[in-house]
C-alpha cells in the first residue's frame, strides 16, 4: 500500500475516535454513555498539559536550551485570543453564520483565534529568544523565568483584560479541539525531530560547540525551536482559557511553568512519548491522590510532592529516558551489537553509566 | 529630599534580607551549580521556627532582648539541621545525576516543605510576636528609622562580617572555597567534601532563617508561601551579583531591594505602576545579563574545546 494511503487511513481513524471520545465526553453522551464533568475535566487538562510538555520538550529536551518561560507563552496565547473572541467574537458570528451556518461560524471564529493565539504567541518567543538564547544553562533559564514572570505582570495591568479581577471567556474549547490540536503538535514535533532541523538540534543539545564548527547555525535554530516551541504553547493557552472560560493570571505564575518541567523530565527528556507520558501522569496524579482515605485526603500534595522526589532518586532519568514508547519495544528485546551502544559523557556508555537500567531494557 | 532617604532606609533593610537569602544560594550554587529551589522556604520555616520557640518559651508576653536573641539563634540552628537534612536525604543521592534531575528533586524539595506546612498549619497568616520595642528614630528631618530595621541592618552586616572571617580565615572556610573551585580535586587533597557541603547548607540555611526572624520583626504577618517570592527574588539577586559570588550576593540583594522601593516610591511619577514592584528585579536581571552574562561581580569563564 502506498504510504500516503497509509496515512490517510491512519488519520481518518484517528479523526473517528477523537469525534466519538468527544461525542462521548459531550453532554448527550455516546449511545447513552457518558463521562462524569469530574473525569471530563481531567482528560481536557491532560490532553492540553500534552500540548504544553511535548512543545517544551523540542526545547528543552531536544535542543537542550532549559527554559522556565512556558507558562508565559501559554499565557499571550490565552489573553490575546481571549482579547478576539470576548470584544468580537458575537458579532462575527452573527455575520458569518448567514454565510457558512452557525455551528461553521462557531468553528471558523475559534480557529482564528487559536491561529492568532499561536502568532502572538510566536512574536513573543521571538522577542524573548533573540536575546536570551545567547545565554546558557542557568542563567538562560532564570531569565526565560524573568520574561515570563514580566509578561504576566504586563498583562496583570492591561483594564482591558480583566488585570486583576480576571477576564471572562466565552467556552469555545471541546474535546474534539484539544485531541486535533494535540495530535497536531505530537505530528509536528515528531517530524521537526527526526527532520534536517532535528538532527541540528539535537547536535546542539550534545555540544553547542562541536555543532557550530560542522556549520550548523546554532543562534538559528535556537531561536527558531523556541518560536515553534512558545507558539504551540499559546495554542495550548488558547485552549485552556476558552475552556475553562476564566482566565486570571495566577494561572501562568511561574509554578506553571516548573510544572509542565516536571512532566517532561519525569517522562524522559528528548522521548517525545514520555513528554506524553509525563504529562498524563502529572495531571493524574494529585487527581487520583484525592482517593486517599479520610484524614489523609488533606495530605495529598504533601505525597505528591514526596512521590516526585521519590521518582526522581529512583528514576533519575525519568520513565522512558530518551527512549520511545513502541508497540516493539514490548514484543521483543533487541539485542544491540556491541560497538552501537549510545555514548554518553566523558565517552562512557550510557547503559553503564545508569546502574538501574539493564543491557537490554 | 526627605522621601528619598526615607525610600533609601526602607529599600535598604529589605535589600539587606534578600542579601541574607541570596548568600545561600549563591554558596550552594558556588559548591554543587545545584540551584537549591527549597532555600526559599528555608527563609520561611526559620520565621516559623522563631513563631514556635517564641511561644513555646514564653516570649510572647512583652518585649525581650533575651527573647529575641534565644528566638534568633534558635531558628538559624533549627534551620541548619532542616538545611543539612535536606542535602543528606534529598540532594546526595542524586548528586552525580543529570542537572535536570537534581533541578526538579530541588523543586519537590520545595513543594513538599510548602505543603506539609499548610497541611498542617493552614495557609492562613500568623502574627508574629514582637519582641522588639518597637519605635523609630527621625533622621535628617523627616526620614524615620525603627528599631527593627536598626536590627535588620546591625544583625544582617554582623552575619555578613562572620561568614566572611568563616570562609576566609578558618580551616572549614578554605576548604569550601576549594571544594568550590573543583570538588573533585579537594576530594583528592584529602578533604572530605560531604562533610563540606553539608556545612555549606548549615550556614545558608542558617543565614536564610535569620532572615525570615528579622523580617517578621518588622513585617510580623507569617505565612507557608511567604517564602516563594521572597525567595525568588533573592536568587535574582544571586544571579545579579553573579552567582557562586559572595560580595555579588550582598550587592545584588541591596540593588534589588532599593530598586523595588523605588518603583514603588517613585514609579507613578514616570507611569509605572506599583504593581510592577515583582518584574523590577526581573527587568533589571534581563538588562545586566544581556550585557554581562555572569553578572555584576562574576568571572567569566573562557570555553574550551
Amino acid at each position: 500500500m502506498p504510504i500516503l494511503v497509509k496515512r490517510l487511513i491512519a488519520a481518518l481513524f484517528i479523526v473517528l475516535a477523537l469525534i466519538a471520545v468527544n461525542q462521548y465526553m459531550s453532554e448527550e453522551g455516546l449511545f447513552g454513555f457518558g463521562v462524569p464533568p469530574y473525569y471530563g475535566r481531567v482528560i481536557m487538562l491532560a490532553g492540553i498539559n500534552v500540548i504544553l510538555a511535548v512543545s517544551l520538550n523540542l526545547i528543552t529536551g531536544f535542543t537542550g536550551q532549559f527554559s522556565i518561560g512556558h507558562a508565559g507563552f501559554m499565557a499571550v496565547g490565552a489573553y490575546s485570543s481571549a482579547y478576539l473572541t470576548v470584544y468580537y467574537g458575537q458579532a462575527w458570528e452573527r455575520s458569518l453564520s448567514g454565510m457558512i451556518g452557525a455551528t461553521g461560524a462557531h468553528a471558523l471564529i475559534f480557529l482564528v483565534a487559536i491561529l492568532v493565539g499561536a502568532i502572538v504567541a510566536a512574536i513573543a518567543g521571538l522577542v524573548v529568544g533573540i536575546p536570551s538564547l545567547r545565554l546558557k544553562g542557568d542563567y538562560l533559564a532564570i531569565v526565560t523565568l524573568g520574561f515570563a514572570e514580566i509578561i504576566r505582570i504586563v498583562i496583570l495591568n492591561i483594564d482591558k483584560v480583566g488585570g486583576a479581577t480576571g477576564f471572562t471567556v466565552p467556552g469555545y474549547t471541546n474535546f474534539l479541539w484539544v485531541g486535533i490540536f494535540a495530535v497536531f503538535t505530537v505530528i509536528i514535533v515528531y517530524n521537526i525531530v527526526h527532520s534536517d532541523m532535528g538532527r541540528a538540534l539535537v547536535s546542539i543539545r550534545e555540544d553547542e560547540l562541536a555543532a557550530e564548527a560542522m556549520g550548523i547555525n546554532t543562534t538559528r535554530y535556537k531561536v527558531l525551536s523556541f518560536v515553534i516551541s512558545s507558539a504551540m504553547a499559546g495554542m495550548a493557552g488558547v485552549l485552556f482559557g476558552h475552556y475553562t472560560q476564566f482566565l486570571s493570571t495566577n494561572d501562568f505564575q511561574f509554578i506553571r511553568s516548573f510544572e509542565i518541567i516536571i512532566m517532561i523530565v519525569l517522562g524522559g527528556m528528548g522521548s517525545l512519548t514520555g513528554a506524553i507520558l509525563g504529562a498524563i501522569v502529572i495531571t493524574l496524579m494529585p487527581e487520583l491522590l484525592r482517593q486517599l482515605p479520610g484524614d489523609f485526603s488533606q495530605y495529598r500534595l504533601v505525597v505528591y510532592s514526596a512521590l516526585l522526589i521519590i521518582i526522581m532518586l529512583t528514576r533519575p532519568q525519568g520513565i522512558l529516558g530518551t527512549r520511545e514508547f513502541s508497540l516493539s519495544l514490548l514484543r521483543r528485546s533487541r539485542k544491540q551489537p556491541e560497538g552501537n551502544k549510545p555514548v554518553g559523557e566523558k565517552g562512557v556508555p550510557i547503559v553503564e553509566q545508569s546502574s538501574n537500567s539493564g543491557k537490554n531494557e | 529630599m526627605d522621601t528619598f532617604v526615607q525610600q533609601l532606609i526602607n529599600g535598604l533593610t529589605i535589600g539587606a534580607i534578600y542579601a541574607l537569602i541570596a548568600l545561600g544560594y549563591t554558596m550552594v550554587y558556588g559548591i554543587l551549580r545545584l540551584i537549591n529551589f527549597a532555600h526559599g522556604d528555608i527563609y520561611m520555616v526559620g520565621a516559623f521556627f522563631g513563631y514556635f520557640l517564641a511561644y513555646q518559651l514564653g516570649f510572647v508576653t512583652g518585649p525581650s532582648l533575651v527573647g529575641l536573641v534565644v528566638v534568633l539563634l534558635g531558628s538559624m540552628i533549627l534551620a541548619a539541621l532542616v538545611g543539612m537534612a535536606i542535602e543528606r536525604f534529598a540532594y546526595r543521592p542524586i548528586r552525580k545525576y543529570p542537572r535536570m534531575t537534581t533541578l526538579i528533586t530541588a523543586i519537590g524539595v520545595s513543594l513538599l516543605i510548602e505543603n506539609l506546612f499548610v497541611a498542617r498549619l493552614g495557609a492562613a497568616p500568623r502574627a508574629f510576636p514582637q519582641l522588639l520595642q518597637e519605635r523609630s528614630y527621625t533622621l535628617f528631618g523627616n526620614a524615620a528609622i525603627s528599631k527593627s530595621q536598626i536590627l535588620i541592618f546591625a544583625v544582617s552586616i554582623l552575619l555578613m562580617l562572620l561568614l566572611q572571617w568563616i570562609i576566609f580565615k578558618t580551616r572549614v572556610g578554605t576548604a569550601m572555597r576549594a571544594v568550590s573551585f573543583n570538588l573533585n580535586s579537594a576530594k583528592l587533597m584529602g578533604i572530605n567534601t560531604d562533610v563540606i557541603i553539608s556545612v555549606t547548607f548549615a550556614l545558608g540555611s542558617a543565614l536564610a532563617a535569620a532572615g525570615g526572624v528579622l523580617t517578621a520583626q518588622y513585617n510580623p504577618q507569617i505565612d507557608p508561601l511567604m517564602g516563594i517570592i521572597t525567595g525568588l527574588k533573592a536568587f535574582v539577586a544571586a544571579v545579579l551579583g553573579g552567582i557562586g559570588n559572595i560580595p555579588g550576593a550582598v550587592l545584588g540583594g541591596l540593588l534589588i531591594g532599593l530598586a523595588e522601593t523605588f518603583v514603588v516610591g517613585y514609579g507613578q511619577n514616570v507611569g509605572v505602576p506599583t504593581t510592577f514592584r515583582d518584574a523590577v528585579a526581573f527587568a533589571i536581571l534581563i538588562l545586566v545579563l544581556l550585557f554581562r552574562p555572569t553578572g555584576l561581580l562574576g568571572s567569566s569563564v573562557q570555553e574550551k574545546v
